[in-house]
């Protein structure tokens, strides 16, 4: 994911001269191509991320359209404020990415976790809060954060990333992507983890139990649309998935949506995501998975479970 | 071509704009109970220097993206602000009736842009507007676009870690379009900000990290004239204009007096602050 933000970075500033990057002092060669072709369109701003953050938002005011990149819990936590203030209050149409988000850095430690991101920017106004399942979601994504008017957060993997996403050039921000067509039980996710639902609905078949599949995107906005329609086609167990904490993200989003709809058919929700705790004992990111049934075994047991 | 001229006026008619100013502020905020009389005191002087005989604006089109920025970093100095603008014809001074009243935008700090014509940045948490300053005057070199970006910050506001961020970073980008303008006037919310956090020596500081410093009386306009002026001619450094002045200046009562960072004046007061400005009633 992080090759193809930098890809797609490379052409965006070279096709709009007020796009500019800004790094925390990250991606180390990673930009050496847009640095070449456009270099007065990069600004290294330092390990220093509240003032990167505020003066985003004073380009964006400018007439600039600013992306800012650095490691998930420093481009979000470190700078909450001046994300509320400057960016969101504002209206600035800042991009903010976010990379290494979830547990991607897992072996780093709790500094460099983030399983809060998506649940305490979604209390905020006027800002988008996006998690591509995979590249192709990304690409599209930054496209259209790039032309709206609205500040949108991203938050994204690390490397070498499956696709999961079939390419659909009238994709745009809020909508749902079926990624895999399935009957009995409904599995909304966000980011990267999805993956891991593909392989468990695999498994899934097997013992005869169809998973429909189904990128949300990001955890604001939502696609109430898709979710209306679901509930139309009759499905009634539904799993929500995201690599974040259990409380606000992705899977309360859902609950907060069928609490306040107007439906009448009882749904059932399984939330799954990493409990509300720090993690102290460390492995990579496919070990962590594993200690929270976040790996394709764990999310098909939970599934069965239901 | 847009009509992006200063005022110029001589520094006796500044001297009379600001004693008006001064009067407006401190019934404005008896009026409302809207506190920070003795902060809109102390930069009054500097604003209607940088309103009249500095910033290249054109009231009549706020948004003249080739017009200078001025960001109040001390949002709570919004009282003033507001009487500026006002004055300096970006809207009109009736509306300055329904401050602090409620449903209306004029309150205690400045809100978002689009609210009130000539408000560049929404502050008041303090350590915001140098940053967004900062990003603004990156834009103007990345557009070569000419105009400069202004930005008052407060003494106090120099413990915020962010300014020291963004003092680090200005330099480093050689932004010489950039001037910092500190009213240092020796207080802050709860005491002497020399006592809460050492600030001193504070040209030092601005000096070790690659500005061009000068230090002035923030309440002698030529002394601005000259440091204004300085400020511009520098290409090759941004600026800090570090202003001595004093909280609650004109006021003898209110003077060097923390006091007045909250308090509001009852009638008595009013009318003697107002007789010493020259205003009998």
């Amino acid at each position: 994911m992080r090759d193809a933000f930098a890809k797609e970075m490379k052409s965006l500033v070279e096709r709009k001269n007020n796009v500019v990057l800004l790094s925390g002092d990250i991606g180390n060669r990673m930009f050496d191509g847009l640095k070449n072709s456009r270099p007065e369109q990069f600004i290294n701003c330092g390990i220093a991320e509240a003032n990167m953050m505020s003066m985003a938002a004073g380009m964006a005011l400018s007439g600039m359209r600013p992306v800012i990149y650095t490691i998930t819990p420093f481009t979000t936590l470190r700078c909450l404020e001046q994300i509320r203030i400057g960016v969101a209050y504002h209206e600035s149409p800042v991009v903010i990415v976010g990379t290494g988000s979830g547990l991607s850095y897992s072996e780093l430690g709790p500094t460099h976790h983030s399983l809060e991101d998506m649940a305490i920017l979604r209390t905020i106004p006027n800002i988008n809060v996006l998690a591509p399942a995979d590249k192709i979601e990304l690409v599209f994504q930054l496209r259209e954060a790039i032309e709206s008017p609205n500040p949108t957060y991203i938050r994204i993997g690390k490397k070498g990333e499956p696709d999961l996403c079939k390419f659909n050039p009238n994709y745009v921000i809020g909508k749902a992507n079926v990624i895999r067509s399935g009957t009995k039980y409904l599995l909304l996710g966000v980011g990267p983890i999805l993956g891991e639902a593909l392989k468990a609905a695999e498994m899934l078949e097997l013992e005869g139990v169809n998973l429909c599949v189904a990128s949300m995107g990001g955890v604001y906005p939502i696609d109430v649309d898709f979710l209306t329609k679901m509930i139309s086609e009759g499905f009634t167990n539904w799993i929500t998935l995201e690599e974040h904490g259990i409380v606000g993200g992705l899977g309360t989003a859902i609950i907060e949506w069928l609490s306040d709809s107007n439906n009448s058919k009882i749904i059932n929700v399984k939330r799954l995501g990493v409990p509300k705790q720090f993690i102290n004992k460390l492995g990579n990111q496919e070990y962590t998975r594993k200690q929270f049934g976040l790996d394709p075994i764990g999310i098909k047991k939970q599934i069965l479970e239901l | 071509m847009s009509n992006l001229l200063k005022k110029q006026k001589s520094f006796n008619e500044l001297e009379e704009i600001a004693n008006e100013l001064r009067k407006r502020i401190i019934e404005t905020g008896a009026n409302s109970k809207i506190p920070h009389i003795g902060s809109c005191l102390s930069c009054i002087d500097l604003l209607v220097y940088i309103y009249w005989n500095e910033l290249e604006i054109d009231p009549l089109e706020p948004n003249d993206v080739d017009r200078d920025r001025f960001l109040l970093s001390k949002g709570h100095g919004a009282p003033a602000l507001f009487q500026v603008l006002a004055e300096r014809g970006f809207f009109d001074k009736e509306r300055l009736l329904e401050f602090g009243k409620p449903g209306s935008v004029f309150h205690e700090h400045p809100p978002k842009p689009g609210l009130i014509p000539g408000i560049e940045a929404a502050t008041g948490s303090l350590g915001h507007g140098f940053s967004m300053a900062l990003g603004m005057a990156v834009s103007s070199k990345i557009t070569a676009k000419n105009y400069r970006t202004y930005v008052m910050l407060s003494d106090g506001e120099c413990n915020e870690g962010s300014i020291w961020e963004a003092a680090l970073l200005a330099p480093t980008l050689n932004l010489h379009n950039l001037t910092v303008i500190i009213d240092f006037n020796k207080w802050q919310a709860t005491g002497r900000s020399e006592e809460i956090m050492t600030l001193q020596p504070l040209n030092l500081k601005w000096e070790a990290f690659g500005w061009h410093v000068q230090e002035i009386d923030g309440h002698n306009f030529n002394e601005m004239d000259e440091a204004f002026n300085n400020a511009k001619q520098k290409k090759n450094k941004p600026s800090v204009i570090v202003s001595n002045t004093i909280k609650g200046k004109g006021v003898s009562f209110m003077e060097d007096d923390n006091n007045w960072h909250y308090r509001i004046p009852n009638k008595e007061e009013l009318k003697l602050a107002l007789k010493e400005l020259g205003f009998e009633s």
